[in-house]
């Protein structure tokens, strides 16, 4: 403070900041404003009805993701992820006493598809959307920050990938790359990354014009530190959101691959295939084959969404105060 | 004029882009030869080499996508084994099916879209808001293929109001040569031939494949819309139109919606993409002889040319879908052009 000599000339004493405060009062300082933003993010979220249910749903299936063993056992030796058969009995059994869901050809559990299925999908969500945040981000940062010839080579390729329809690139990918899973999640990490890099770099353009960024660099703050330090922290919401969104269109679009007959194989607990068996079966009347799957990537789905919207609502600048 | 000629400068790299992303996709598959000849496990080595002769596939590769691309642009793109016909005769002919079925969902999504978000935000926390956000949010939630299927249950097989998942039209009762056809559209040719117990056929064909196929769309665009116009109605040249005491209804459709139009146009265009993207896997369901049932059959079966038509067309659809509706938006926000 101006005139306050006895402060400028005395050194800090021992175990203190330069400012002269302890360790604790500065992480307690750091934290606090931060907490308290993320109580109130709460807060807000609590008090809309649908944004509690999307995060109550949300619980459940990360719950049945990381703990299918605990709904449905799976035959010890085998692949979890391959519905186990019941050579006895061909025909489909509908919902009933020994298969709660209904069954498939040759005693296909469909209650075990479902659960089993839950794992694959959350799996393959956070695979895809994780990655493909990661390289976003980088390539978004990189192209808004520095601008220019970079910039300009970034964005021409990013809109190359934005300008075939999503599921149509992805198909044509899945055929090269072969009937897996893991050949779809290439495919779709390779589609998925251009959205994140188109976003980030908007959300570094608008940010990158602050004040604050030029007295960073006045100060003398590295161009990585600016970047990480300042720009990113305030660009990654939209993100959030996004990513949320994201989670459930990755599954959809996964279940439609392998419904087409490009994603899991045959037999295997994805909702997407399972669909495809049923549908052989459900003019015959074995509508459970069908019902009981699309119903389950319908709640996932609706699960991201809610929280979505929860999401944006939450950090849309006009709603927090 | 200066923003339109721009907006289609910038059509010229994104092609050729498209074009370099679908020959590398492709060539990763197999043998390139096997895409020009109409039986390759049946090729002689002499028919092997002829084509290799003609696309200079021993050349280095950048010398294989210039013949590559000259083929395309002289309607050279190779031969289905999918489709049994050229792959630009196979476009051609499914063309029209996948684009009547298209032009309809979108306008019933862009129609009832806008109606029922406008009115939703204007009516807001309203019954009609409640069921409308709830229905959307199901819309945006549900698997393409699995309403088709649901719809298909109810309608066809319970209650047997709408034909099942047999294409166009009854094939039995009907022929599509008996028409003259002026348009290849259905709808359009089966009236302007005055048959129109074929008009109805092909309308009942229409209902399920369209509703499955709007569904989503007519989701995403009654919220954009809703969110738009909620916006909009909080500023303040529309609490200025109110105190020049102009009409609630004036105020809402010449002033608010106009600019709650504005982002909302940007999300239709998007959504086109998930309409051609939707269109594969609903023509699959409903055995529509359109691209899109096409493009699913060329991608299992690793038909490349057919994969490589497949994407280029609708990639071109796309982007000139894209372009339409980046005029449209600066036809709506004069700032826009004048940047």
């Amino acid at each position: 403070m101006v005139g306050n000599e006895a402060q400028d000339k005395a050194p800090a004493p021992p175990g203190t900041t330069a400012s002269g405060k302890s360790l604790g009062e500065t992480v307690k300082l750091i934290l606090a404003p931060r907490v308290r933003e993320l109580r109130f993010s709460f807060h807000l979220m609590s008090r809309s009805v649908t944004s509690i249910a999307g995060l109550v749903l949300f619980m459940i299936l990360v719950f049945v993701a990381a703990f299918p063993f605990l709904f449905a056992n799976p035959v010890p030796g085998a692949d979890p992820f391959v519905i186990p058969l019941n050579w006895e009995i061909p025909l489909p059994q509908p919902p009933g006493n020994d298969f709660m869901l209904g069954s498939g050809e040759y005693g296909q559990d469909i209650y075990y598809g479902i659960i089993w299925g839950a794992r694959i999908s959350m799996a393959f969500a956070i695979q895809v959307v994780g990655l493909s945040v990661i390289i976003g981000t980088v390539f978004g940062l990189v192209a808004g920050y520095k601008g220019g010839v970079i910039d300009e080579i970034m964005m021409r390729v990013t809109d190359v990938f934005l300008s075939i329809p999503g599921l149509i690139l992805v198909m044509a990918i899945a055929a090269v790359l072969g009937r897996d899973l893991n050949s779809t999640k290439l495919a779709l990490l390779a589609v998925w990354w251009s959205g994140y890099t188109r976003l980030v770099r908007g959300q570094v353009l608008s940010t990158r014009e602050n004040t604050y960024i030029d007295a960073a660099r006045a100060s003398g703050s590295g161009e990585l530190k600016i970047m990480f330090r300042h720009i990113l922290p305030n660009s990654w919401a939209p993100v959030l959101v996004q990513g949320t969104m994201d989670m459930g269109s990755v599954v959809l679009v996964m279940a439609g691959l392998s419904y087409l007959g490009l994603g899991a194989p045959p037999g295997y607990a994805e909702w997407g295939v399972m669909v495809q068996e049923g549908q052989a079966f459900f003019v015959p009347g074995y509508w459970w084959m069908t019902v009981f799957p699309g119903i389950a990537i319908l709640i996932f789905v609706l699960a991201f969404n809610l929280m979505g919207d929860g999401l944006r609502d939450v950090f849309d600048p006009k709603m927090r105060r | 004029m200066s923003y339109i000629i721009r907006r289609l400068l910038l059509l010229v790299p994104v092609l050729i882009g498209v074009s370099l992303l679908t020959f590398t996709v492709t060539r990763l598959a197999g043998d390139p030869w096997s895409a020009y000849l109409p039986n390759p496990e049946r090729a002689t080595p002499q028919q092997i080499e002829a084509i290799k002769e003609k696309y200079h596939l021993n050349d280095p590769v950048y010398v294989q996508y210039y013949y590559w691309f000259d083929g395309v642009l002289h309607g050279d793109l190779g031969y289905s084994h999918t489709a049994r016909q050229p792959v630009t005769q196979a476009i051609t002919t499914k063309f029209t099916a996948t684009f009547e079925l298209a032009v309809v969902a979108m306008f019933f999504a862009v129609l009832i879209g806008i109606f029922t978000g406008t009115k939703s935000a204007v009516k807001a926390n309203s019954a009609f808001d409640q069921g409308s956000r709830l229905v959307s949010l199901i819309g945006v939630s549900i698997p393409v293929f699995w309403l088709g299927l649901m719809l298909l249950m109810l309608f066809y097989r319970e209650w047997g109001l709408l034909p099942g998942p047999t294409g166009r039209y009854d094939v039995v009762k009907f022929s599509s040569s008996e028409l003259h056809h002026y348009t290849y559209f259905l709808t359009v040719d089966t009236l302007l031939n005055g048959k129109f117990d074929f008009f109805w056929n092909v309308i009942k064909h229409l209902i399920l494949p369209g509703v499955t196929l709007a569904f989503t769309s007519t989701a995403i665009i009654i919220r954009m819309m809703r969110s738009s116009m909620l916006e909009v109605l909080g500023a303040e040249y529309v609490k200025t139109a109110r105190s020049k005491g102009l009409s609630e209804k004036v105020v809402i459709n010449k002033h608010a919606r106009r600019n709650a139009l504005i982002p909302t146009t940007t999300v239709i265009g998007l959504s086109f993409g998930g309409l051609l993207g939707g269109a594969v896997l609903t023509e699959t369901i409903f055995n529509w002889n359109g691209l899109g049932q096409w493009s699913g059959f060329a991608a299992t079966s690793l038909d490349t040319a057919g994969i490589m038509g497949f994407t280029l067309v609708t990639a071109i659809i796309y982007v000139i879908a894209n372009l339409i509706v980046d005029l449209v938006y600066a036809y709506l926000d004069p700032r826009v052009r004048l940047s």
